[in-house]
């Protein structure tokens, strides 16, 4: 099976975020950066679908020069090669989507996982776009039945059933309520949710490796797409600081509070 | 005229999804602002009763498409059918609330009509064709003004930040349509529903959480619950150690809640949990560590053994009634 992942680069989940004094974007110093942690688990769920049905993994990155860190990263975690789309304008998610249109019709995987949504727009929508312009079908928010720490995951079963004649794939998807479970006729795009497996590090012989695994550079332009973004950032601000509260120091002062005056029990 | 739609949602047993009602306020307010008009829409195999519900709204037409290949909800079954009449309506406009339904349909939708889509609607400024969306960035460490250029506007709607519409509002007309269908390469195989007698997480008056500090033992998160009439919470830690249902998730990629009182206990308050809770009206944290995050945005924080905290407060509650 050939199963390509998006790996994009996203300041990590930890930082602390902080809006310019203008409210045209973030303040960058400081802040580090990490494959986005939904990508990082499609990249785990690839290799291990690819373990149990050979093939291999190929990761895609769009951004400028510094998302081969993110491709790297995926590479020593196990993934056979990789293609970085170089763009440094603005992008959003109908560019993005535009872009792993043309790498797919390119690669032509069997299937293709993105995360469920990207840690800093928090968007949730370019899987979507993209089954939608490729005409193929979709599982969102694929998860698993059994806990993070069960054994199932500790032996690194893969969540995504494969049929056996290889011709479409069972997702269990987390959804309000409950689990959905879906069958998708390969090839088709699926997007991941925070339990569908718990990625691995890095090894050092695979850090190693990494260095010599081959990154193939793609643009808008070599790809014939227009990404001007149709989605304009106007203005970030932060959201209204809420009124530092007070510590109470017994159960029957708490209760009174609430009863007096938040008026709440 | 601004033509505004939005999506009806409907539960697995034929229900109207209360985060609907929610939605069409939104949508009253955008058609308001953007000086157009609003119209429901609501397909699948058998909408009628949900459909004749949706009437007393306010809206000038309630669409209903029933088609039998729409029986299970599929991204890739109704996409067609929701794009489909929004054409023929024209719409400028098409929302739907923040559900796991809604995050999974619209941006489909968005792809059929090539429309620029925004995801989490928490606000709507401006007015006439200068119409900007305000929606949660970072786990909501950032809030962003949104334009979005493409004619057709896609939005999903996030239910804690607009009121319940109220029904009685005249008749609205509804209309039959038959929905597009299409073929689809994804098949429904079923659907595991947690059940549960408690109120809904996103519904609530009064959420009670627990956290990893619970250590999986949730009798007195539950108990405390069940005595003020509240659902059950959970920080990641807890769902993805199997305590308790993914369900229950609240954060910035579990379920979005804002009740009157909030109620977590055993939780640090990481960036991504505020990001499902903080906007509740009053919150109250009980943690062992005077460290803890969570204390900076609760109204009320006690340092102390949530063990010991969770009875102590049932038993002093019991005494108000
Ligand atoms: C310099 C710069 C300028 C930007 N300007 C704008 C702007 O003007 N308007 C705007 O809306 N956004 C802008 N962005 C943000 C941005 O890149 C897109 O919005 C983003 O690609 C989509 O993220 P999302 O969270 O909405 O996607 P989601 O739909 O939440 O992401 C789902 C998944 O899509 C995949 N994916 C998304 N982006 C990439 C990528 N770059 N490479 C590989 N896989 C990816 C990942 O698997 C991700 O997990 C800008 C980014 C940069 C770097
Ligand atoms: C991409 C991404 C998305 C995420 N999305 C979410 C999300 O949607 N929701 C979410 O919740 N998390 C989310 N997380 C995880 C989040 O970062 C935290 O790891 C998680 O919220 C921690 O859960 P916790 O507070 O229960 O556990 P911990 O951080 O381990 O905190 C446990 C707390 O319990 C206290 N404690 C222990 N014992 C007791 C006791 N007996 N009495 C009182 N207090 C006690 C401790 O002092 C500690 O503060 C996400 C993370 C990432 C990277």
């Amino acid at each position: 099976m050939k199963i390509l992942v998006t790996a994009k680069r996203v300041e990590d989940p930890e930082s602390k975020i902080k809006v310019k004094p203008d409210g045209s974007g973030i303040v960058q110093e400081g802040l580090k950066y990490k494959i986005n942690p939904f990508d990082e688990i499609g990249v785990e769920e690839g290799l291990r679908l690819v373990a149990k049905h050979q093939g291999e993994v190929v990761v895609v990155s769009i951004g400028g020069k510094e998302v081969q860190e993110q491709l790297r990263h995926a590479l020593a975690m196990g993934a056979h090669r990789a293609v970085w789309v170089n763009h440094t304008g603005p992008v959003d998610q109908l560019g993005i989507a535009g872009l792993l249109q043309k790498v797919v019709e390119k690669e032509q995987p069997d299937l293709v996982v993105l995360g469920k949504q990207s840690i800093d727009d928090d968007q949730n929508q370019v899987g979507q776009y993209l089954a939608e312009f490729l005409g193929w079908g979709q599982a969102t928010f694929a998860s698993k039945v059994e806990s993070m720490e069960s054994e199932q995951e500790k032996n690194k079963v893969p969540a995504i059933v494969v049929s056996a004649d290889k011709k479409s794939v069972q997702v269990i998807r987390e959804v309000d309520n409950g689990l959905a479970t879906v069958e998708c006729q390969l090839p088709a795009v699926v997007t991941t949710d925070l339990r569908l497996n718990q990625p691995r590090y890095a090894s050092l012989p695979g850090i190693m490796k990494a260095k010599s695994k081959p990154i193939e550079e793609l643009s808008p332009a070599k790809l014939g797409v227009d990404v001007t973004p149709a989605i304009q950032v106007l203005k970030m601000s932060s959201p209204p600081p809420r009124k530092a509260g007070i510590k109470v120091e017994d159960v029957p002062s708490l209760v009174a509070k609430l009863h007096n005056e938040a008026k709440v029990v | 005229m601004p033509i505004v739609l939005i999506v009806a949602e409907q539960q697995p047993d034929g229900n109207l999804r209360k985060a609907t009602l929610n939605a069409i306020s939104a949508g009253k307010q955008l058609a308001e602002k953007a000086g157009g008009e609003l119209h429901i829409a609501l397909v699948g195999k058998d909408p009628a009763k949900a459909g004749d519900e949706l009437k007393g709204f306010g809206a000038k037409a309630v669409h209903v498409g029933a088609a039998p290949e729409l029986e299970h909800y599929l991204a890739e079954t109704y996409a067609p059918a929701i794009a489909a009449l929004a054409q023929e309506l024209k719409a400028d406009y098409i929302g739907m609330a923040s559900t796991a339904q809604g995050k999974d349909l619209l941006p489909r939708v968005a792809g059929r009509l090539r429309a620029a889509m925004a995801t989490d609607v928490m606000a709507i400024n401006g007015s006439g064709a200068d119409i900007t969306f305000t929606r949660p960035m970072w786990a909501g460490n950032v809030f962003a003004d949104v334009k979005l250029t493409t004619p057709v506007k896609v939005l999903t709607l996030r239910a804690t930040e607009f009121t319940a519409a109220a029904g009685g509002q005249g008749a609205s007309e509804v209309k039959a349509f038959s929905p597009k269908v299409e073929a689809s390469k994804t098949k429904f195989v079923d659907f595991k529903e947690v059940k549960s007698a408690r109120p809904e997480l996103t519904e609530a008056r009064v959420v009670v959480s627990g956290g990893r500090g619970t250590k999986g033992d949730f009798k007195e998160i539950e108990g405390l619950a069940d005595d003020l009439g509240a659902a059950v919470g959970a920080s990641r830690a807890v769902c993805d150690a199997g305590w308790v249902p993914n369900d229950l998730q609240v954060g910035q990629t579990g379920k979005v809640v804002a009740p009157a009182l909030y109620i977590a206990a055993g939780i640090s308050g990481a960036i991504q949990h505020l990001a499902g809770m903080k906007s509740s009206k009053t919150i109250v944290a009980i943690n062992k560590d005077p460290e803890a995050p969570i204390f900076q945005v609760a109204d009320y924080g006690m340092v102390a053994d949530l063990f010991k905290v969770l009875p102590e407060l049932r038993a002093e509650l019991a005494k108000l009634k």
